[in-house]
């Protein structure tokens, strides 16, 4: 799945490229393979020098450390490959987790509680895409606005009060893992969703449209994509993730308050752009959203058992971010210049 | 490009060389010592390594508190190690620090919870994994934790400002109360003691008036600057939150009132300095974090070597001083402390 799914952004972005590059060139040297790569160099090296790192006990901590941002970058991706941004989504977290436990303690089931919540979760993202693409508003400035507007209803609902009486069966499924692998079971439902991410963003006419709006909306329109409809759409499905999440956090951290998951969007937005989506749009692929992620939870788990502090961690994460982002202008601007002196290839980028 | 993407990725590999040569650097410099303290401590067979986690880092209080853990540690013979989220009221950071301590398979943990339950899982894991788990400071529901450290009871700290107040204005005269917001639990139920206190003890003094500041440094003062037109023969304010008492000082700082209107109530030593320095207060009271994290350590060493278990009854040395468990598998600092001119200068949180 890796290969096809790292191949696929580069036959998308650079359909001219393709043709100058051998195949084994266009898979292994781009930015999703790097960030695979120092990935699995830093898990190599992690489980080699830091005690007790490669355990299965460990690899289940840390894959329920960063659930809730794997479940929100998958839908994040895409809105950021779109050109927008959603930043309410660690509010969205807020509201959905405090939609959970407001049910639960009015003694509705926890799977209906959970529909609940993503439907919630789907109508903010409504309200997000509706007002960014109806009204024209750009989705920094309306997603600040949910940002607050979110948590505000949130921290409204419950007060500084938690919930923290959940289903017992619930809470154990959430916190269960399989067999002896130590891998949570929630990761199953993460993997159908990546699944499914992965065939909608790279499979489909609906994922090119995403990349083409991301490139140039205009040219989007004229080639026959609804650009208003996908974004939307897109907000939606962020909206919606966003809920999982909150459901996930209610479940996992037996606590629904109204201030769970403050700043997550950074968290998420840091491990998409690291991952080597484009902040501008029109370039990025699943597999190196989904390393991006990893990487920064391998990292975190890997210095905080060697007891290095929270904010050396945030340091790393930090340059990486920097360092991925300068690489990537780096990159491209290397490449135009490459390119200029051939007028034939860039003609073939239209096609 | 070709040339460009391998400097790309030469650069991503050489940053990721350095970020693990840090971790190594901090590893060696960490786990090491932890490894050699625990085996030269007096007690061979009890773990002695301690993990401290406070709400959060960089934080002048819970600073302040590790100094004790530390020296207490130190003199014990163990090592300790303190982490945390960098932000406060972050439960799930929490979790993800009491996840490594449980699986580094430390003697106790010393941790200050951000929320009460939501941690609480997270801490019985590690307690079957035989971490000794202590809360100070900010408790866990009583099943999640070895013993939590109280700085102090309702009662004492109704008593202390009583105590304090009376002291000030000679036992007798008008007094006022400049609390938090009207519904708020721990100062109201301080109120009706310090009543009761009132009552029963110092019958000369009358308690007049109870505002309140809502917690908000601009209403507090407003408030005070209302109490003393309202009340002209007011003597003293007692204000049990730490924005009253800050705001209600500043207030009477610059007004004629300062030295006639005695203030105290609660209120941290950064805070009340140059309201101390300047003589706009005297004496005001809260614990003393240093003393509570010393405590706090002295009780998961007794728990990691075995002398107590946390039951009701149990005793333990923290220095020269025995404590005694209470229920509910609650450990007492003691009395609050007092904070005047004196000592002020001793504290920086």
């Amino acid at each position: 799945m890796t290969t096809s799914v790292t191949t696929q952004p580069a036959a998308i972005e650079r359909t001219y490229a393709a043709y100058g590059r051998p195949a084994w060139r266009r898979v292994l040297l781009n930015r999703e393979m790097a960030i695979i790569g120092l990935l699995a160099a830093v898990l190599v090296v992690a489980s080699v020098i830091v005690p007790k790192f490669a355990t299965p006990t460990t690899m289940g901590y840390l894959l329920f450390d960063i659930t809730p941002i794997l479940f929100i970058s998958l839908a994040m991706a895409p809105v950021m490959i779109a050109g927008d941004i959603d930043l309410s989504v660690g509010s969205m977290v807020g509201l959905s987790s405090v939609t959970v436990g407001l049910c639960s303690q009015m003694g509705i089931p926890i799977a209906v509680a959970g529909l609940i919540a993503l439907a919630v979760g789907a109508i903010g993202g409504l309200v997000n895409g509706l007002l960014i693409t109806r009204i024209g508003l750009p989705a920094l400035a309306v997603t600040i606005g949910t940002l607050a507007l979110y948590r505000g209803i949130a921290v409204g609902l419950l007060g500084t009060t938690a919930i923290t009486q959940f289903d017992k069966w619930w809470t154990a499924l959430i916190k269960a893992r399989i067999g002896t692998t130590g891998i949570p079971v929630v990761m199953i439902l993460f993997v159908l969703l990546l699944a499914a991410f992965v065939i909608m963003l790279h499979f489909t006419p609906f994922g090119r449209g995403v990349f083409a709006i991301g490139l140039s909306k205009d040219a989007a329109v004229f080639s026959g994509v609804d650009a208003e409809r996908t974004r939307v759409i897109l907000f939606v499905l962020s909206g919606v993730m966003a809920a999982l999440a909150g459901i996930y956090y209610a479940l996992y951290y037996t606590s629904a308050r109204g201030d769970n998951a403050t700043g997550m969007e950074l968290q998420v937005i840091a491990a998409v752009v690291l991952g080597g989506v484009s902040v501008f749009g029109g370039r990025g692929a699943l597999s190196g959203v989904v390393a991006g992620v990893l990487l920064i939870g391998v990292l975190s788990k890997a210095l905080q058992l060697v007891n290095v502090t929270s904010d050396v961690v945030s340091i790393i994460t930090g340059v990486l971010l920097v360092l991925s982002v300068i690489a990537g202008s780096v990159m491209n601007w290397v490449q135009s210049k490459r390119v200029r002196p051939v007028p034939g290839s860039i003609q073939s980028k239209t096609a | 490009m070709l040339g460009k993407s391998r400097a790309g990725l030469r650069t991503l590999a050489s940053l990721a060389a350095a970020s693990l040569l840090l971790a190594a650097g901090c590893s060696s410099g960490t786990t090491a010592p932890a490894a050699s303290g625990a085996a030269s401590s007096p007690a061979a067979t009890a773990n002695l390594t301690m993990t401290f986690l406070p709400k959060n880092l960089g934080n002048a209080y819970f600073d302040t508190s590790f100094k004790g853990v530390q020296t207490a540690v130190a003199a014990i013979g163990g090592t300790v190690t303190q982490v945390g989220p960098a932000k406060g009221d972050d439960p799930a950071g929490q979790v993800s620090y009491i996840n490594t301590a449980a699986q580094q398979q430390v003697g106790a943990l010393l941790v200050s919870a951000n929320d009460k339950s939501a941690i609480c899982d997270a801490l019985k894991e590690a307690m079957t994994a035989g971490v000794k788990v202590v809360t100070f400071d900010s408790d866990t529901t009583p099943d999640c934790r070895n013993l939590f450290v109280n700085q102090a009871t309702a009662e004492g700290i109704a008593k202390v400002q009583v105590d304090m107040i009376a002291s000030q204005i000679g036992d007798a005269g008008e007094v006022a109360i400049l609390s938090a917001s009207a519904n708020a639990t721990n100062q109201n139920a301080w109120i009706d003691m310090m009543k009761k206190e009132f009552a029963a003890s110092h019958p000369n003094i009358k308690l007049v008036d109870t505002v309140y500041g809502n917690d908000d440094d601009q209403t507090s003062f407003d408030k005070t600057a209302a109490l003393l037109q309202s009340h002209p023969n007011l003597k003293g304010i007692i204000s049990p939150t730490t924005v009253g008492i800050s705001a209600a000082a500043r207030y009477l700082s610059t007004s004629k009132a300062k030295g006639k209107v005695a203030l105290t109530g609660l209120g941290t030593p950064n805070q009340m300095r140059k309201f101390v320095e300047d003589g706009t207060v005297t004496e005001f009271a809260l614990w003393n974090p240093e003393e509570l994290g010393a405590l706090a350590a002295h009780a998961a060493a007794a728990l990691a070597k075995g002398e107590i278990t946390g039951k009701e009854g149990d005793k333990f040395k923290a220095g020269d001083k025995e404590y005694t468990v209470g229920a509910d598998a609650t450990v007492l600092l003691g009395e609050p402390y007092r904070f005047n001119k004196e000592n002020i200068a001793n504290f920086n949180f």
